[in-house]
């Protein structure tokens, strides 16, 4: 166990091997990010050692150099939703992820959002998520990304469904849901106005509830 | 899904929060998970090489043996580890294969070995790393191909015939494998010697002869000797026209037979008598008629079927088609081109023979092929130096496609070698299999001897000692034990196996020998065994159909004047079980081994007639066998009906089963 720790008690740097044109694909594969140690990631998400081990394990199999870009995220996204096109939810989900905007996601960055998402307390999920539909992180929800959002999450369901889609279902999902969160009506939603509408939702309070024991 | 997703799954599901606020429902209930969560290193023993590695590791792929439950049925609780008797070097790449999610093939090892270890772990050989995909292809395609090519090898020529075949199906069979029958030998040589004939006199007509009287000029032997000639060409096409129709008549399909190429160098070969016979003697069209008969050359195709060499050139050229389709065009391209070029560079020159581009045509082939017959040679300087550069490249071009087509050559001709070797090989590997075989038949009679002897000498102890007969100061019974011990607990299970079943089934297992002693004895003691008292049941019995229960008591009565040991110790064994086994239906005894359960149609008989047997004399007087009580001194005529009613009741006793 204490061999395991020592490992893993490595200072994050950032190793870049600068070669010249000729061998820019090899930069890519030449990056390795390596994480902050253990006990830092412990005391910064609510993860214990042992889950922080596990989702390493598996995340360091799966991107051996340690940071994950957006075509991969796009790939792994997608393999879960074959029905449909998940990359553009799966880009937005991207920038959620990737929250300090470096273009990759690293692993502080994947253990985080997991510890929102799953051990967080529901006013960091809803803030969370509040900053998933802020695409262009104005502090508002307007319209326009919530019909974005919405069109992105209607693709993955693909052509087939039951009953059949109607092309102005997103529209009416997001004029529902704007009904529902923009209490000033002013036709942008902000964070307080979010948190406050989705407290009153039963429904949504009882499903926060259900992501606990992913992991 | 490949294992990777698995890992990012949690993550997916995590992502769903984002969906929640849209959600005009509630979400559904997650599925419970009941097994533990915590990951922990599982020990693999391959073999004795200790594996370690993480549970979530092997739960990649649940379909799989490592990745199931299925797993636990080799877990072993006291050294708390999954033991696998396998390869250990194989399962580094399995194992590997968890880890990586690629699986690779490594090279130096066998292809079959390989395979078969992928299917004891339950992996699909299909997700082979890119890497090795070709690789492992490539071999086992070979491997398949061997197996292929031996059990056509094994199936083709040495099968057995089925006992039901047609005479056409023998016919059929006679002609593709002369060496299965001497008749079928002899037609293929005399067809062979014939084919030989025809294209000799072929040849030999065109000989010039010496001129009969009166004549000046040379003749072609053919024009003078024309009848005889004509009676060898008559008699070789009537044979042929013989065998090819037979074949026709035998071939299992018709259609494809006519369609094969074999079938049509015999038409084309007999066509030409044919139609010269029925053609008249007209001057133009025996013109015609002439070239016709130069397709009687084609005979001479007809040994393919004699020899496998030529068949395999016929196979190499065809298999090689496509090199030579190359070869050809190439050729064909330079060709042009060249003539083309000498064409006009000699067209100035007076008196040159390169009159055209298609005459050109044949300089060009004659100089590619480095003939130089020199019919037409280049006069200018340019068309000298062209002329020469046309020699060099036609070295080139056609050295080109020729070692393709020679190790193409080798290759088929190796496989054939190869296929020979298998077939010789077999057929030892057989022998040593049917010597086995009997090794195995003979170990269990053995047993079966040892075993009556045993039950005699523990009899006896019983009769002499009247106690349990465990400990008999019988130095017979100590040799017997001593040899029932000698065996491995192996042969003993196998042995008891054997036994059962013979028990089961009512017969016993023989040797080939007694078998075929039981089949010759038809014409001896048959008689004796009608005069009895007890000849209503043999006449019940009389009236079965079966020959073998006759045989069998000819058999017993030729056991006593042969008076073998085993014989002995057989009719004894067949007493003893009936002194034994009283009340119990009993076993059956050797002799009426061969009787068909449906040869012994009689009706029931009375089960009290074992009592009365069973107080019949004892074996022959060379049987050291003094145990059985009540057993007057025999006299060989009573013996013989007393032996044919014990067998007489013994079938009565197995029909009634």
């Amino acid at each position: 166990m204490g061999l395991v720790m020592g490992t893993f008690s490595l200072q994050s740097k950032q190793v870049n091997y600068h070669k010249d044109k000729a061998d820019d694909d090899l930069e890519m594969t030449m990056v390795c990010h390596r994480p902050e140690g253990l006990d830092q990631l412990e005391a910064q998400t609510n993860f214990s050692k042992r889950e922080l081990q596990v989702l390493y394990r598996g995340f360091k199999n799966e991107c051996p150099s340690g940071v994950v870009n957006e075509d991969t995220f796009k790939q792994i996204y997608s393999q879960f939703f074959p029905h449909g096109d998940a990359s553009t939810y799966a880009h937005y989900l991207f920038n959620a992820f990737d929250s300090a905007h470096t273009g990759s996601i690293k692993f502080e960055d994947f253990v985080t959002a997991l510890s929102i998402l799953l051990r967080g307390s529901v006013q960091e999920k809803l803030q969370w998520t509040f900053n998933l539909y802020d695409i262009n992180r104005d502090g508002y929800i307007n319209k326009e990304e919530m019909t974005d959002i919405v069109r992105a999450i209607y693709d993955m369901m693909g052509k087939y469904t039951y009953p059949v889609l109607k092309t102005d279902a997103p529209k009416q999902h997001v004029d529902a849901f704007f009904q529902k969160m923009d209490k000033n009506r002013d036709g942008v939603v902000t964070l307080d106005e979010f948190i406050l509408s989705c407290q009153e939702d039963e429904n949504i309070m009882r499903s926060l509830q259900l992501f606990e024991n992913v992991i | 899904m490949a294992a990777g997703v698995a890992t990012w799954l949690p993550f997916a599901r995590a992502a769903a929060v984002g969906w929640l606020p849209l959600a005009k429902k509630t979400m559904p209930k997650p599925p419970v998970d009941n097994s533990s969560r915590s990951d922990e290193i599982l020990y693999v023993n391959v073999s004795g090489v200790r594996f370690q590695t993480w549970k979530n590791t092997l739960d990649r792929y649940p379909d799989t043996l490592l990745g199931s439950s299925e797993k636990e049925f080799f877990y072993n609780e006291d050294t708390q580890e999954y033991f696998f008797d396998r390869d250990p070097e194989m399962f580094r790449h399995i194992l590997n294969f968890y880890r990586t999610g690629k699986l690779h093939y490594p090279r130096h090892e066998c292809i079959q070995a390989f395979d078969e270890e992928l299917a004891f772990y339950g992996i699909v050989p299909e997700i082979i790393g890119d890497c090795c995909m070709e690789e492992y292809r490539d071999r086992k395609k070979e491997n398949q191909e061997r197996l292929a090519e031996d059990t056509e090898a094994n199936e083709a020529t040495d099968a057995p015939l089925p006992p039901h075949s047609t005479s056409r199906e023998r016919l059929w069979r006679a002609f593709e494998n002369p060496h299965t029958s001497t008749m079928a030998l002899v037609f293929y040589y005399v067809t062979g010697f014939f084919i030989a004939v025809s294209v000799i006199a072929n040849v030999v007509e065109t000989v010039p002869c010496r001129p009969p009287k009166g004549r000046v000029k040379d003749l072609p032997c053919g024009e003078k000797y024309q009848l005889a000639f004509f009676c060898m060409d008559t008699a070789c096409v009537l044979i042929f026209t013989f065998e090819y129709l037979m074949r026709l008549f035998a071939a299992p399909s018709r259609c494809k037979f006519m369609r094969s190429v074999m079938s049509v160098i015999d038409v084309v070969a007999i066509m030409p008598y044919y139609i010269g016979l029925v053609m008249p003697e007209n001057e133009d069209v025996s013109g015609a008629f002439v070239t016709l008969r130069v397709f009687r050359v084609f005979r001479i195709f007809k040994f393919s079927r004699h020899s496998q060499g030529l068949r395999i050139l016929g196979y190499t050229l065809k298999s090689c088609a496509s090199e030579l389709g190359f070869l050809l065009f190439s050729l064909t391209m330079a060709i042009i081109i060249f003539a083309t070029v000498m064409f006009y560079a000699e067209k100035g020159t007076k008196g040159s023979t390169f009159t055209s581009i298609p005459a050109s045509f044949w300089y060009t082939i004659v100089t590619m092929t480095t003939l130089g017959y020199g019919d037409m040679v280049p006069n200018t300087i340019a068309g000298k130096i062209f002329g020469s550069i046309c020699s060099l490249s036609g070295v080139l071009v056609i050295a080109l496609p020729v070692p393709v087509i020679v190790s193409n050559f080798s290759r088929i001709y190796h496989q054939n070698q190869r296929a020979d070797k298998m077939r010789a090989q077999q057929k030892v590997r057989l022998a040593r299999i049917r010597m086995a075989k009997k090794g195995t038949t003979n170990a269990f009679l053995q047993y079966k001897e040892d075993r009556a002897l045993g039950v005699r000498a523990t009899h006896r102890g019983q009769v002499l000692t009247s106690e349990t007969p465990n400990k008999t100061k019988d130095p017979d019974s100590d040799n017997t034990a001593l040899c029932v011990k000698n065996r491995s607990a192996f042969e003993h299970q196998h042995h008891h196996l054997l036994h059962c079943l013979e028990k089961t089934t009512n017969h016993e297992f023989t040797d080939e020998m007694t078998y075929s002693e039981l089949c010759m004895t038809e014409s001896v003691g048959f008689r004796t065994s009608r005069s009895t008292s007890l000849s209503s049941q043999q006449g019940v019995q009389n009236n079965s159909t079966g020959c073998c229960p006759r045989r069998a008591r000819r058999r017993a009565a030729m056991r006593l004047a042969n008076s073998t040991v085993s014989v002995s110790r057989g009719s004894v064994q067949e007493l003893d079980t009936l002194h034994i086994k009283t009340t119990s239906i009993a076993s059956q005894n050797r002799s009426s081994l061969n009787a068909q359960a449906s040869d012994l149609k009689l009706n029931c008989g009375e089960p009290d007639f074992t009592a009365a047997i069973i107080s019949i004399p004892t074996p022959p007087a060379n049987s050291p066998d003094e145990s059985l009580p009540s057993s007057p001194a025999p006299i060989p005529g009573i013996l013989r009906n007393t032996r044919a009613r014990a067998f007489t009741h013994e079938t009565v006793k197995i029909s009634s089963l």
